[in-house]
């Protein structure tokens, strides 16, 4: 029982973290809701014939007027909410996903060989990664977004929309994996284990991918997970400044933009139900996040 | 005057209690100095914590009594405890680098210390801090004292340290290995100055070390600790000259006299080193090339590295790490490099094994020359024909990956064995051969102590079928009886397979059990080369009398 429970630490300290417990379960439920929208959602948000005009801002299922069918009410195309936040949901998981996939792979890549190399090779990746930083994320998203627009065809600019807002936000992202990355890295150099394996004269991406990046994976999954909320975040900042997706294929941020717009005239629950939910998307990725460090770092615990 | 009486000490963790110290007794006299033994994890330490109250949360006194002259210890409140840390106890730590605020001068850090513990005033302090300085041995003291801890060595500012403990007339000090960390010429500087202070103040030390050599110079009493309990305490004389307890005469067979050659240390069989049957690869390695002898020559080696940048514009000076060396190391011998810390050990070691560029000079393994660091092709030769035993086993060996393929990478890397299974076959068999469980390769190196660990280096250097090996430091991280160990180890694999060894060690004892020739390095320049009793009972260069006289030795005879 002893040796399980040694081996297991993590585990041990999860079950006794309260706060760890229930960001995972309202994470995973989050998360399941997006996976399996298409089989739970009312209607396909998507799709203008599965909703109907005539069921426009209804309340949710609580207030007078309401339609029991729609729990939490409708927005102005009568769009079911809890249909349109679970596409919603889906979207800004992919695309926070797929950023933080091509942003972990950039970054650990360049940091791992900065730390590697070092000398001028390790300078002139991370003067970039500074000049990266020197720029907002929203800066470069309009960047990228302007460059898209004046070099795409006006054609394919609109089915590229999701392709172009993913690179914007994985561009702002990488930085932060490659200055972790190097930073563990440095470390990892002085390490005998290192030395000998250099000295053995194995091939300089053995070295790193083989021996280094096995050693530094604790603080790079820790920053995986803060950065995937980051993802989302500004994923939804966008749509929500309009550089985003359009309303006909909403994320969570082009819902509370939408939203916006009735916050004034009563119609509370557009805007205020998709935003409670990213919160708590938000608000329990980085608490796992946080927990994750615990775990990686002893002194924490 | 200290009466430490049946006490136990006990860390609760979700795992049960851990007994870190089990009725511990021991006694200290005023102007005593009582040596305390014992390896790691002894509980050496936690003694000394106990005693000035500064356990480690959560550790706590289970039972057990500490009485100072006549005062109870456990009976203390907090503040009380407090006054009587500093006033009556005092502590002087390991690493004189980390126990000064390094923001702070000195001066200020003696007086917020005097004043701490009495109404002295300012300047009353201050005249009191000067004079502390001049007694522990700092010369012009006056203006020594406005410096800050960086502007004094290591040594200096050990005695530092010293007189912030001495500086409130403590009854007991403390001394948690206090001379690890310095050299050996500052180390016998500063036990003269302990023993000095036991002497005119009448100062009780408890000096905790796991150096038997420094409790044989200076303690009058030791208590010898293994696992949390006592094993043996009385006179040092009796305890390390007649020891009684068959762990202390194990102890003190494992530590390597400086005036003799061993041909193999005494040492019992120990669970789970167990030689079994390794015949697959000492076949494997007889079959090689191994029985060629390969010697290795340096001849001007001089290596520099980037100084301090004193100038936008010009470049930097160079720092000289080694000024040309010139060393000729034998087929099938031991060479011993010894040096104090900075001497240039390390570097010579990296310079050979390519991961350092020298600046000039020529590397000669067995008469191809070898290019210099970053133009040494991975597929040179000597990859394979050099290999190296590191300082720390701890971080010598990759913690995510499994034993077995750690051993398998050299039979892999030089395309010695092309099958996966045969691989890890030979690898099974040399971990018997270097006295471990051949089980050992579906384990993970968190899951050996250190002396196992050091086993499984040497096993993998070995599969790389080296000529030449290059050992930096292979046993100072271990404890004595595993040192004893590994020596015994290595002199065994180079009488087998004719290995070449160039042995690098600050310990001139462990050298001299160790090598046939000996070379003394300082500031990068050798001072000394010869053969090792030659050099050991008749030194040449002054600087290496000075070095063999100032290491604590185990004196032949006690005096009765």
């Amino acid at each position: 029982m002893i040796e399980f429970l040694k081996k297991y630490e993590g585990l041990w300290l999860f079950v006794h973290s309260p706060a760890a417990m229930i960001a995972a379960f309202v994470a995973a439920l989050i998360m399941l809701g997006a996976v399996f929208a298409p089989w739970l959602a009312l209607v396909n948000p998507y799709d203008l014939s599965s909703f109907s005009l005539f069921d426009g801002l209804l309340p949710p299922a609580w207030q007078d007027g309401a339609n029991p069918k729609y729990l939490l009410g409708t927005d102005d195309q009568g769009r079911d909410m809890i249909s349109s936040i679970l596409y919603g949901a889906r979207l800004s998981l992919v695309i926070g996903l797929s950023a933080l996939t091509i942003a972990a792979v950039l970054g650990v890549g360049l940091g791992l060989a900065a730390g590697y190399y070092g000398g001028r090779f390790d300078a002139i990746v991370m003067r970039i990664a500074d000049v990266q930083l020197a720029l907002p994320a929203i800066l470069t998203a309009l960047l990228i977004d302007g460059i898209a627009r004046g070099i795409l065809p006006a054609a394919i600019q609109q089915d590229l929309r999701v392709a172009v807002l993913t690179f914007a936000i994985a561009l702002s992202l990488w930085v932060n994996f490659a200055r972790t990355a190097r930073a563990s890295t440095f470390v990892q150099m002085n390490k005998e284990y290192v030395q000998a394996a250099i000295m053995m004269g194995q091939r300089p991406t053995r070295v790193m991918f083989v021996h280094i990046l096995p050693n530094i994976l604790g603080p790079l999954l820790v920053i995986m997970t803060v950065d995937l909320a980051s993802a989302i975040l500004l994923e939804a900042t966008l749509s929500f400044l309009g550089i985003g997706l359009p309303a006909d294929s909403p994320s969570l941020g082009t819902l509370i933009r939408i939203g916006m717009q009735f916050l004034l005239s009563g119609e509370w629950w557009i805007l205020w139900i998709p935003t409670l939910f990213l919160v708590a998307l938000v608000v329990s990725i980085n608490i796992l996040g946080d927990f994750l460090r615990v775990i990686f770092n002893p002194r924490l615990r | 005057m200290l009466t430490i009486k049946d006490l136990t000490v006990k860390f609760p963790s979700r795992f049960g209690d851990f007994t870190a110290i089990e009725d511990v007794d021991m006694t200290i006299k005023p102007g005593e100095i009582h040596g305390l033994v014992g390896e790691s994890g002894a509980g050496k330490s936690t003694v000394g914590a106990a005693v000035i109250g500064l356990l480690q949360a959560p550790g706590f006194v289970a039972h057990g009594s500490l009485t100072l002259g006549d005062t109870d210890l456990r009976d203390l409140t907090v503040a009380q405890a407090h006054k009587v840390r500093g006033d009556r106890i005092s502590m002087i730590f390991q690493d004189p680098q980390t126990s000064l605020n390094p923001l702070m001068t000195i001066e200020d850090q003696l007086i917020e210390t005097i004043q701490a513990h009495s109404d002295a005033s300012e300047s009353a302090a201050r005249k009191r801090a000067v004079d502390l300085l001049e007694e522990i041995g700092i010369e012009n003291a006056a203006q020594r004292i406005k410096a800050y801890p960086h502007q004094f060595s290591g040594g200096m500012r050990q005695r530092v340290v010293i007189a912030l403990a001495i500086s409130t007339d403590p009854e007991l000090i403390i001394a948690d290995e206090p001379t690890t960390a310095l050299d050996v010429a500052v180390q016998s500087q500063v036990l003269d100055l302990i023993q000095r202070l036991a002497k005119e103040r009448q100062i009780a030390f408890m000096l905790i070390t796991h150096d038997i050599g420094v409790i044989a110079q200076v303690a009058n009493r030791v208590t010898v600790m293994r696992k949390g309990r006592v094993m043996e305490t009385g006179d040092t004389a009796q305890v390390l000259g007649a020891p009684k307890h068959p762990y202390t005469k194990a102890l003190m067979d494992a530590v390597p006299p400086l005036d003799r050659k061993l041909d193999r240390f005494r040492v019992p069989d120990v669970d789970g080193t167990v030689a079994a049957d390794g015949d697959v690869a000492e076949n494997w390695l007889l079959e090689g090339q191994q029985h060629e002898r390969t010697g290795m020559s340096l001849n001007n080696l001089t290596v520099q590295f980037a100084g301090p940048r004193t100038s936008l514009f010009r470049k930097p000076l160079p720092y000289v790490a080694l000024d040309e060396v010139t060393l000729n190391i034998k087929p099938g011998s031991i060479m011993g490099l010894v040096g104090e810390s900075g001497s240039g050990k390390s570097t010579l070691a990296k310079a050979i094994t390519g991961l350092v560029t020298p600046s000039s000079g020529e590397m000669v393994l067995g008469g191809t020359e070898l290019p210099y660091g970053k133009s040494r092709s991975r597929h040179h030769p000597s990859r394979q024909l050099v290999q190296m035993v590191f300082q720390d086993p701890y971080s010598s060996l990759n913690s995510r990956h499994r034993i077995g393929d750690i051993l398998a990478e050299p039979l892999w890397l030089y395309g010695f064995v092309k099958e996966a299974a045969e691989r890890e076959k030979l690898a099974a068999s040399m971990l018997s051969l270097v006295g471990m469980q051949p089980d050992a390769i579906t384990k993970y190196p968190h899951q050996f102590s250190g002396g196992q660990r050091q086993r499984i280096a040497v096993a993998r250097a070995l599969l790389a079928r080296p000529r030449f090996l290059i050992c930096d430091e292979p046993t100072s991280a271990l404890d004595v009886s595993i040192q004893a160990e590994i020596l015994n180890l290595l002199k065994d694999l180079q009488s087998k397979f004719g290995l070449t060894i160039l042995f690098i060690s600050h310990n001139l004892a462990v050298v001299r059990q160790m090598a046939d020739d000996i070379a003394v390095l300082r500031n990068g320049m050798i001072e000394e080369v010869g053969e090792t009793s030659a050099v050991y009972t008749t030194p040449q260069a002054g600087y290496t009398k000075s070095l063999l006289e100032l290491t604590p030795v185990m004196p032949t005879s006690w005096p009765a």
